[in-house]
């Protein structure tokens, strides 16, 4: 029904001037980015794929590693990143509602939807930065072994995870955190972790309440529990203690978790904070009257397509990070 | 610029009235959604972690599914494309389709090999 327009304009069809797709230069240019990122993010998302299916039995469960919701003490998993998805999909809301209001030239009302749409954005890359801190600073410390694996700790009797901070010996030494300063100019050590591997091995001799807990999944869905005599020994593998995450340790599992994480969602946390830089100049257009002496509120839809196409890749992202 | 919305979803079923009641229509029933995958994702029931289907746990494929169906109404409807042409719509839709599956695909099935290299090799990845 619709493929058959071109019929009324056979007669020129050589004389150019023809929209067989219907939409404007400025819509199919969106359109033709939103199609190319797209096939950016999914490359992303498909290596991360690649990733966990080479390590299918030792990848960490998200569950247990995103369990914190700010002004809250507590393990509840997954909440925060709900509240983040519904924040960016309402966002969407308000932006497709700036767009109808746009169709009908009310400029009153493009402004107070594209205002909260901007609002949706912020709190979105804001709650971003703060599951990023999260991440980084880590929770409970682990141990890493010569082969690059990381050894968890949990307590016997309730099964919860311990801290390095519950267990671990303090044995006066004297460790110095080798700066920059202190010696050639490009050199410099790495921050000082809370704990020496020394203490860490003292403190789990010493308390019989406490396991080791391995990366490897078992067929039950759980992180594989040491019994006491196997924590012993595996402990002598130990070679670092790791707090927190960054691009070469981590202490929730495999590092390439960590480099997916920083890498996925700094990427799309980036394409939100340009979304809330372009909807802000928008913002203003809007309140100039820009539009309203244009004629029409094509820019809005426009950047409401990049929008609406954060939001989608977010859902992506949310599905392949923290559900699967 | 398409100005008349369509203004049905779920194949007709549901029917609504304006453009904006459509967009909150479409809002609640993304809010379901979203509720459900979170709601499985906390309590992950047994049955469908214990059960495979094509490799893949039932629960991981309803994630998969789900979300299939929230990009569906989010492109359709948010991105307006329910109203765009179909040979535009075809363009940026099969286009993404037909080249992620086949990624996908290629990188599952390599991944799935090297795993099974470190599985079966004779080098110790874990000491």
């Amino acid at each position: 029904m619709e493929t058959s327009v071109t019929t009324a304009s056979e007669g020129r069809v050589w004389g150019g001037g023809n929209r067989p797709l219907g939409a404007s230069y400025g819509k199919l240019m969106m359109w033709f980015f939103i199609v190319s990122d797209a096939l950016t993010f999914s490359g992303f998302l498909a290596s991360y794929g690649f990733s966990r299916f080479k390590f299918i039995e030792t990848w960490p469960i998200a569950d247990e590693v995103f369990t914190h919701v700010p002004f809250f003490h507590g393990n509840y998993p997954m909440y925060y990143v709900a509240f983040m998805t519904f924040i960016l999909i309402m966002s969407s809301v308000t932006m497709v509602l700036a767009v109808d209001a746009g169709h009908k030239m009310i400029q009153k009302k493009v402004i107070l939807y594209m205002f909260l749409t901007i609002i949706g954005g912020a709190i979105f890359v804001g709650s971003q930065a703060w599951e990023w801190a999260t991440f980084i600073k880590g929770d409970y410390g682990a141990i890493e072994t010569k082969g690059g694996r990381i050894l968890q700790f949990v307590k016997a009797d309730s099964g919860e995870r311990a801290a390095l901070a519950d267990f671990a010996k303090t044995i006066p030494s004297d460790r110095i955190d080798h700066e920059r300063r202190n010696g050639v100019w490009f050199y410099q050590d790495k921050a000082l972790p809370s704990y020496t591997v020394n203490e860490v091995t003292e403190g789990l001799l010493a308390n019989p309440n406490i396991l080791i807990r391995t990366e490897t999944i078992t067929e039950s869905g759980d992180k594989q529990l040491l019994t006491r005599e196997e924590s012993l020994t595996r402990i002598k593998d130990a070679k670092e203690v790791v707090e927190g995450a960054n691009l070469i340790h981590n202490e929730y599992g495999s590092r390439l978790f960590a480099d997916f994480f920083f890498f996925i969602t700094g990427f799309h946390g980036f394409h939100v904070f340009s979304g809330v830089m372009i909807n802000i100049i928008i913002f203003f257009n809007i309140i100039l009257g820009t539009y309203e002496r244009r004629g029409h509120y094509e820019m809005v839809e426009k950047v409401g397509l990049y929008w609406h196409f954060v939001d989608l890749v977010w859902v992506f992202v949310f599905t392949f990070f923290y559900l699967v | 610029m398409a100005h008349e919305h369509k203004l049905e979803i779920f194949r007709g079923l549901l029917k609504f009235k304006s453009n904006i009641q459509k967009i909150w229509g479409v809002l609640v029933f993304l809010t379901i959604v979203t509720a459900v995958e979170v709601g499985l994702g906390i309590t992950k029931p047994d049955v469908l972690t214990a059960n495979t289907f094509i490799g893949m746990k039932i629960l991981n494929w309803i994630f998969i599914v789900l979300t299939l169906v929230k990009a569906y109404y989010i492109a359709w409807d948010f991105m307006h494309l329910r109203d765009e042409k179909n040979s535009l719509r075809r363009a940026i839709v099969w286009t993404p389709i037909f080249l992620v599956s086949y990624l996908i695909f290629i990188l599952l099935y390599e991944a799935d090999y090297i795993y099974t290299v470190f599985r079966d090799g004779f080098v110790t990845w874990d000491f």
